[in-house]
């Protein structure tokens, strides 16, 4: 299944890959995930079906750390449907250290009694299915999903997603007025989340929750597009 | 509850009309809630784009327009649009704009649907324009007791009467018998023309001719040595102050204190059926503004009557705190108003001793309307007999009018600063005189002139000689309606002030988008809602004065389309109450009570309701400008 990996690096389509895919993978919600395929390159965002997705996690690190919590709200540029999103609370296979229960605000008892992450994959990979993936911060969702694939099915999932940080390092850390600013020790505004969010007069969220951070994420996407981009901007301009 | 439905939850049960839903209700809206980010500039609503969902703005702002490209409102965190829409299943009326970077909230039309169905109090809020407004005047008066109990409910036993030939012993062994402080007179009624005949169970015909109390019998009997056989017609007043059965508690204090007494015998229809007394309304609503007339004339100097002006405020506190409507407490306000002029006539009179020729002591503007305030001016004027010979009496009245002004100064009703008073010479004349004034406005309406006299058009007797200005109110009723051209210029100055759209944030919305930081709730709205209702008043003839009463003869005579009276009502109603309400709140937190309020201490039902009543008020002015044009010539 390195294959996969070479194929993409190489291919210069995510189309392609995933017919691929949908070819040789094994596990079938795999297959179908796969099958349902992925928008073209040129495609514009404003007719894409999207879906935010938030992972809690114990650490940084997908070959350590677990995923604790996810959150998923399926969008597009006009509306976000949080009652048609899901949120799963998932056992690690490792305890829970005491820090990231006290910082994700999930009790010991709602861990123990939830279901390992390899109850739910199928139905993760039947909601992510024909919409493409915006996260905050790519390197937490995709890499964590992937290695629960792999620990799970022994098969590679891999796929494009839309990381709203990255967008938003483009205006605020990129270009030459940032560099300058750098250059006289001008702080760079942070990307975080919520302060990313509060720059397009988003409200505040309470709630340290995957759903919530998922449909917090959702918003900032919809704000992003409003000021930078047009619902004409082809995928290819916005994924990675 | 899901993290996400409760962030949703928090926010939307801060905001009318979900603050009132149940919890069951709350959580059916915040799990079905859709959002949708607009940038400032961009169109969140096309005129007649389909309308799927009730918009709640999460944050940001925006503007509605009317088709026009008018401003209809602006609106920011926490409010809703498109319900309109939504109720009547139609495109989007009037587009929408973001003005800020806004988060709208979606709620779904069946969720939207279910809690019209399910929530009487949100579908009032979201109902068409008007009942929202009705909704909230309509429950304060169920809420207030004394405006909606019958007097009848305060009978607790039949009348006792006597025939006003027995003596004065007989009368007074069938008190203490009956154990009563008062008797109903009565004589033979056979072939009487009068509203007080009536027949008793026999069939026979009675005239009910007045009453008489422990203090008559005292009075007139005893302290004077007359015999216990005195005919009871020899010391009867012969004359009786009634009130029908289905009046209100409310009426029936306003009358006693209108007349200064403390008894009132109950008709119903010509029949006596009971006598309320002061003290059984006092103990049915504690309220002190009874007293407090009393008390006015019990004192003998301006001195004395200036005291009672903390308990003048008090009383009117605790009017509004228990609720009272506008006209209740306007009424009340007027009666101490009335009562403290009186008093200090009689106390004029007393120094000066009995007027030359006789005179009539007219008040204007809200006394004459009978919808005091607590803050008010004083504007009053007098009416003398047309035999009145200004070398030989002006002295007199001058002081008189001198003293009476000065006292009212003294007691919390400064003075006019137009010079309404009795102490301006232009003002003091005979009848003859003011009806001259009055024929000229009306005959020669220069609206400019008019701007300053139209004040005079609200008047009512105070003291003297009533028919006087009985004669002036006749006058005017009969001209005022034959005369477009004053109707017109009269309706011309009503459009001088006009509300202002609404509120935004901490501000007072203006029609053309500008932002002021208070509003005088008086001069942008009560007084311009009286000026339009004194043009229809006056064109339909009528002689009422008081603001729901003109109303009511406007909507009997049909000149106004149906519901517009109501919706008028409700907005005078409501728009007085508010300044009542704001100006108790200044005097229990020791401020001097005025007629300027900041918006952010109006809550957000009142602000909802006001834009309404603001609307009422535009939209009555237009109609103004439409029903009575300015003549072409």
């Amino acid at each position: 299944m390195t294959l996969g990996t070479h194929q993409r690096q190489a291919s210069p389509s995510w189309a392609d890959y995933f017919t691929g895919q949908a070819q040789v993978c094994r596990t079938l919600a795999l297959k179908a995930f796969y099958a349902a395929g992925v928008p073209a390159e040129e495609r514009p965002i404003g007719k894409v079906p999207l879906v935010a997705l938030d992972f809690e996690t114990t650490g940084l690190n997908p070959r350590e750390h677990a995923i604790v919590s996810i959150g998923l709200v399926p969008f597009d540029l006009r509306v976000i449907r949080p009652a048609a999103g899901r949120y799963w609370v998932v056992k690690p296979p490792r305890t829970l250290t005491e820090e990231s229960i006290a910082f994700h605000r999930i009790t010991h008892s709602e861990v123990e009694q939830a279901p390992p992450i390899a109850a739910i994959l199928d139905e993760l990979l039947a909601e992510l299915a024909g919409r493409l993936v915006v996260v905050h911060y790519r390197n937490i969702e995709r890499p964590f999903l992937e290695a629960a694939i792999l620990a799970n099915r022994g098969e590679r999932c891999l796929f494009p997603v839309i990381d709203t940080m990255a967008l938003e390092a483009r205006w605020e850390r990129q270009g030459l007025l940032q560099r300058l600013k750098r250059l006289l020790g001008i702080q760079a505004a942070s990307i975080r989340l919520a302060d990313s969010r509060s720059r397009y007069g988003l409200p505040h969220y309470s709630s340290h929750h995957a759903k919530v951070d998922a449909i917090a994420t959702a918003e900032l996407f919809q704000a992003q597009m409003a000021r930078h981009f047009t619902p004409d901007t082809p995928v290819s301009d916005l994924w990675a | 509850m899901e993290a996400e439905i409760r962030e949703f939850r928090d926010h939307i049960s801060r905001y009318p009309p979900f603050d009132g839903l149940s919890d069951d209700l709350l959580d059916e809206v915040a799990g079905a809630v859709e959002i949708a980010y607009f940038k400032a500039g961009t169109t969140i609503a096309e005129r007649d784009g389909s309308v799927e969902a009730l918009s709640y703005i999460r944050s940001g702002a925006v503007e509605v327009y009317r088709h026009n490209g008018q401003l209809y409102n602006r609106l920011g965190e926490g409010d809703i649009f498109g319900q309109l829409d939504l109720l009547r299943n139609r495109p989007a009326r009037f587009p929408v704009q973001a003005i800020e970077d806004t988060l709208i909230y979606l709620i779904p039309k069946p969720v939207f649907d279910r809690l019209c169905a399910e929530d009487d109090d949100f579908a009032d809020f979201v109902e068409l324009s008007g009942s929202r407004l009705k909704s909230t005047v309509e429950q304060s008066l169920r809420n207030n007791d004394m405006i909606a109990t019958p007097v009848r409910r305060l009978i607790s036993r039949l009348p006792v009467m006597i025939e006003e030939s027995a003596s004065v012993q007989e009368a007074a062994s069938l008190m203490t018998e009956n154990d009563v402080s008062s008797v109903l007179l009565l004589k033979p009624g056979d072939g009487e023309d009068s509203d007080h005949v009536f027949a008793d169970t026999e069939g026979r015909q009675w005239l009910l001719t007045g009453m008489i109390t422990d203090k008559d019998l005292r009075q007139r009997i005893v302290a004077e040595g007359a015999s216990p056989q005195t005919p009871l017609s020899s010391i009867s007043h012969g004359w009786i102050i009634t009130i029908q059965s289905n009046e209100s508690v409310n009426e029936a204090m306003l009358t006693m204190l209108r007349n200064n007494i403390q008894r009132l015998p109950i008709l119903h229809r010509r029949r006596p059926v009971g006598v309320v007394y002061l003290s059984d309304i006092v103990r049915y609503e504690t309220n002190n503004s009874v007293y407090l007339v009393n008390n006015i004339f019990s004192r003998t100097s301006v001195k004395a009557l200036a005291r009672l002006t903390p308990e003048v405020r008090a009383s009117f506190v605790r009017l509004v705190d228990e609720g009272a409507t506008s006209r209740m407490i306007g009424g009340a306000m007027s009666s101490v108003g009335r009562s403290l002029i009186r008093r200090l006539v009689e106390l004029a009179e007393a120094d000066l001793g009995p007027p030359p020729v006789p005179y009539c002591f007219m008040v204007h503007g809200s006394l004459a309307r009978n919808d005091q305030s607590i803050t008010t001016d004083q504007d009053n004027a007098m009416v003398l007999h047309d035999s009145f010979d200004p070398k030989r009496h002006d002295d007199y009245f001058r002081e008189l009018a001198r003293q009476v002004s000065d006292g009212l100064n003294a007691c919390g009703y400064p003075y006019c600063k137009g010079g309404v008073m009795a102490t301006n010479d232009q003002w003091r004349q005979p009848l003859a005189r003011w009806k001259q004034y009055f024929s000229d406005w009306i005959a020669k309406p220069d609206p400019q002139r008019l701007l300053h006299s139209s004040i005079f058009f609200d008047l009512d007797a105070v003291h003297g000689e009533a028919r006087f200005a009985e004669e002036l109110q006749d006058l005017i009723a009969i001209r005022a309606k034959a005369s477009p051209r004053f109707l017109a210029a009269l309706a011309r100055n009503a459009l001088g002030r006009t509300p202002p759209l609404g509120f935004f944030r901490t501000f007072v919305l203006e029609q053309d988008g500008r932002h002021n930081n208070s509003i005088n709730l008086k001069r942008r709205g009560i007084a311009p809602l009286n000026d339009v209702i004194r043009v229809h008043a006056l064109g339909v003839g009528s002689r009422a004065q008081n603001g729901f009463e003109r109303l009511d003869e406007i909507s009997s005579a049909g000149a106004l389309p149906a519901g517009q009276t109501d919706k008028l009502s409700y907005a005078l109603e409501f728009l007085s109450l508010v300044r009542m309400r704001h100006q108790a709140q200044e005097i229990k937190d020791d401020h001097e009570p005025h007629n300027a309020i900041q918006p952010e201490r109006i809550s957000d039902t009142e602000r909802h309701n006001l834009k309404e009543a603001f609307q009422i008020l535009s939209n009555a002015q237009s109609f103004l400008r439409f029903r009575y044009p300015s003549p072409s010539r």
